[in-house]
């Protein structure tokens, strides 16, 4: 991982307010390809709405959004597709009545110029890519989705996600009510994207889950950066007093000399 | 076709024949038992039930098992099945629609009005049934428009439709009283019956057409290299759509009336190609996925880029044409309108058929072929209530049993479901 590589995304003075709420305050964000990087912060911080002006779901006031360098003009989810950027909601975005390969291409369905579904074609591509992400703990993928665990859904979900040549992956809570072996599943198959190559953004509340898999941590305090953090150089009571009671930075992004190498690998 | 499932089960702790074989059989047995886990019964209960109907009004009636009898259930099943064959989309989508029996009813009025000789708007009935299932679209798209894109509750919207559409009925037939239909076409859909040879070719074009398919299938899962399910299994189903095709037109050929001989009617043809249209629409092509999609979690399908909307628009669509189809058929096996028809229990014995064919009324579990099932449930039912003689309130009384039994069935399954499935 190249700590000089240009970030695949990039955040510049970004601000949103929600009438007079200030969501966001001159916010500034980075995420590099093959980077997990996490996002943190009480509730109330700005995390969910920095990553749905990522995501498109709403616009942001004032600021501009770089993607692969280039400013990118994100106006709805699917110019967030097409730029790449897949988001995994904490909700679980799946059918419980259809089966996993149904449920990886849904709304993308491979069809011929009749809208006939080309089942065979779904299958195959569904389990070379839970293959590819060692996916391993799911018996068919011709599984409905309501009989299987929590884990097993999450990796859907995820899978779902990187499936679509996607370079930006983002995670809100992903292990939120997952077991202990789950939570494990899931947060190996999160590192596994970022050796893939794949910038990912996980947003969690649990600094276990954090550290388990961020290469840098960037926490936000009501609507603002408090600190973008290297996960080798710090330690989670750094990063609590910077949620709780970190004095607002207003760092333009972290200087590219002085970060070291994420140390995932 | 269900035994031979219920055999491969069976074998299957049994000496593993090979290794290739054994992971045939046993996922076979898994993706039963993943059926039933996620709350997804299949067939088996109401075929089950079925057999058990007839065997009982076998005893009951001496004149039920006859070919003649049969070629009357297929005429009296026909009309509710195609209404319930829209139902069946309305539910998977967890909404309901009452306005079908009075949109079957403007079907209906549509075609014996513009077949009505010395009218001035006389046209072909081949024509006219054209412009009822076109009208009845419309209805639909209105329908459906008010539902998904104002939001109205499609319980209310439809309920609104339901009076509305009767309104119409009665006020276009309060001077006639009712119409005559004596255009041949129209009243073929209910009263034509093949010649025995047609029957036969019929037959063995379901069969061909059934057989082209797997084996298309076959290769297309083969050439991607994923499983293709067990041999034994596709040659069974293979076998189970032979046996019922030639069964039934051999049976059909056997029937007369007065003297004269019938065959295969036309009504029952019609009630499987749009069983086979229908079931196509709803398990190969991107529109029936959207639909089991919306159904199943109308937030995710909508975050996956579906047009929710757009899909609840068609489906209105669809059944108000079913309606329309089940109308035709029904005005054409009386051969008129008149101004009770769409009443009575129409609309709720195409519900009814629905979901005693095992559909969801929540949403997103159900296949058409389930309608089919169910149709042919109640019309067998009241067919060999009548031919035993009980009366009519006998018939009701033991239609909602079996409607209660079945939706019990279902509820208990989906309860399983959510206490095994996470």
């Amino acid at each position: 991982m190249n700590a000089n590589a240009t970030p695949l995304i990039e955040l510049r003075n970004v601000t949103k307010s929600f009438g007079s709420v200030q969501a966001l305050d001159e916010v500034d964000f980075e995420v590099r390809p093959g980077e997990v990087m996490a996002l943190v912060g009480d509730n109330g911080a700005g995390k969910s709405t920095l990553i749905k002006c990522i995501a498109g779901i709403h616009g942001w006031d004032s600021g501009e959004i770089f993607f692969e360098g280039r400013e990118a003009h994100i106006h709805g989810p699917k110019d967030a597709a097409r730029l790449g950027i897949e988001v995994v909601y904490q909700d679980l975005a799946l059918c419980d009545n259809l089966d996993v390969v149904q449920n990886m291409y849904l709304g993308r369905e491979a069809h011929d110029r009749f809208q006939r579904l080309k089942e065979p074609i779904m299958e195959q591509k569904t389990a070379e890519t839970l293959k590819s992400l060692a996916v391993t703990t799911i018996n068919s993928v011709r599984q409905p989705v309501a009989t299987l665990s929590g884990g097993q859904r999450q990796s859907v979900a995820v899978a779902k996600a990187v499936q679509w040549n996607s370079k930006l992956v983002i995670l809100d809570e992903p292990t939120a009510a997952l077991g202990v072996a789950q939570t494990e599943q899931v947060l190996a198959l999160v590192r596994r994207l970022g050796e893939q190559g794949l910038a990912v953004v996980i947003i969690s509340h649990n600094l276990h889950d954090v550290f388990e898999t961020a290469n840098r941590i960037t926490v936000l305090r009501l609507g603002r950066n408090v600190g973008i953090f290297e996960r080798e150089k710090t330690t989670p009571e750094e990063v609590v007093h910077a949620i709780t009671a970190g004095a607002p930075t207003k760092v333009s992004g972290i200087t590219p000399g002085t970060a070291t190498a994420g140390a995932a690998s | 076709m269900s035994t031979a499932g219920a055999e491969i089960v069976g074998q299957e702790p049994v000496a593993p024949p090979g290794d290739e074989e054994q992971r045939g059989l046993s996922g076979v047995y898994r993706r039963a038992m993943d059926n039933l886990r996620s709350g997804n019964l299949g067939v088996l209960p109401i075929v089950i039930g079925l057999i058990f109907i007839v065997v009982f009004f076998s005893y009951k009636a001496t004149n039920f098992f006859t070919a003649t009898n049969f070629v009357n259930i297929i005429i009296q099943m026909a009309g509710t099945a195609m209404l319930a064959y829209g139902v069946v989309f309305v539910l998977l989508l967890g909404e309901i629609d009452l306005s079908i029996s009075y949109v079957a009813g403007i079907g209906a009025l549509t075609v014996a009005e513009l077949q009505l000789p010395g009218s001035g708007h006389q046209i072909s009935g081949l024509l006219a049934m054209l412009c009822a299932v076109g009208i009845c679209a419309v209805i639909g798209f209105a329908q459906g428009s008010i539902v998904a894109r104002v939001g109205v509750p499609s319980f209310v919207v439809t309920l609104a439709g339901y009076l509305i559409w009767q309104g119409v009925i009665l006020q276009r037939l309060e001077q006639p009283g009712s119409i005559i239909i004596q255009d041949r076409w129209i009243n073929y859909t209910a009263s034509y019956n093949f010649s025995h040879a047609a029957g036969w070719l019929i037959a063995a074009l379901i069969t061909g057409i059934y057989a082209v398919t797997v084996i298309g299938g076959v290769v297309a899962k083969r050439r991607a290299g994923v499983p293709i399910g067990h041999l034994g299994l596709i040659i069974a189903k293979l076998l189970g759509v032979a046996a019922a095709s030639f069964g039934t037109v051999a049976i059909c050929n056997h029937a007369y009336v007065q003297g004269t001989p019938l065959g295969l009617p036309l009504a029952g043809v019609l009630v499987v190609v749009f069983l086979v249209v229908l079931t196509f629409l709803a398990k190969r092509t991107t529109f029936g996925r959207h639909v089991y999609a919306v159904g199943g979690n109308a937030e995710a399908a909508r975050r996956a880029g579906i047009i929710v909307p757009r899909i609840r628009i068609l489906v209105f669509m669809i059944s108000s044409s079913m309606a329309a189809v089940g109308g035709i058929i029904l005005a054409a096996n009386v051969n008129s309108v008149d101004l009770n028809f769409g009443g009575g229990t129409l609309l709720l014995n195409s519900i009814a058929a629905a979901v005693i064919g095992g559909v969801s009324l929540f949403g997103g579990r159900g296949e058409v072929r389930g309608a089919f099932l169910g149709a042919l449930v109640i019309a067998t039912v009241s067919n060999g209530l009548n031919t035993a003689g009980y009366a009519t309130g006998i018939i009701y009384e033991v239609t909602g049993i079996i409607l209660l039994l079945a939706v019990t069935l279902d509820t208990i399954a989906v309860r399983l479901q959510i206490r095994s499935g996470r």
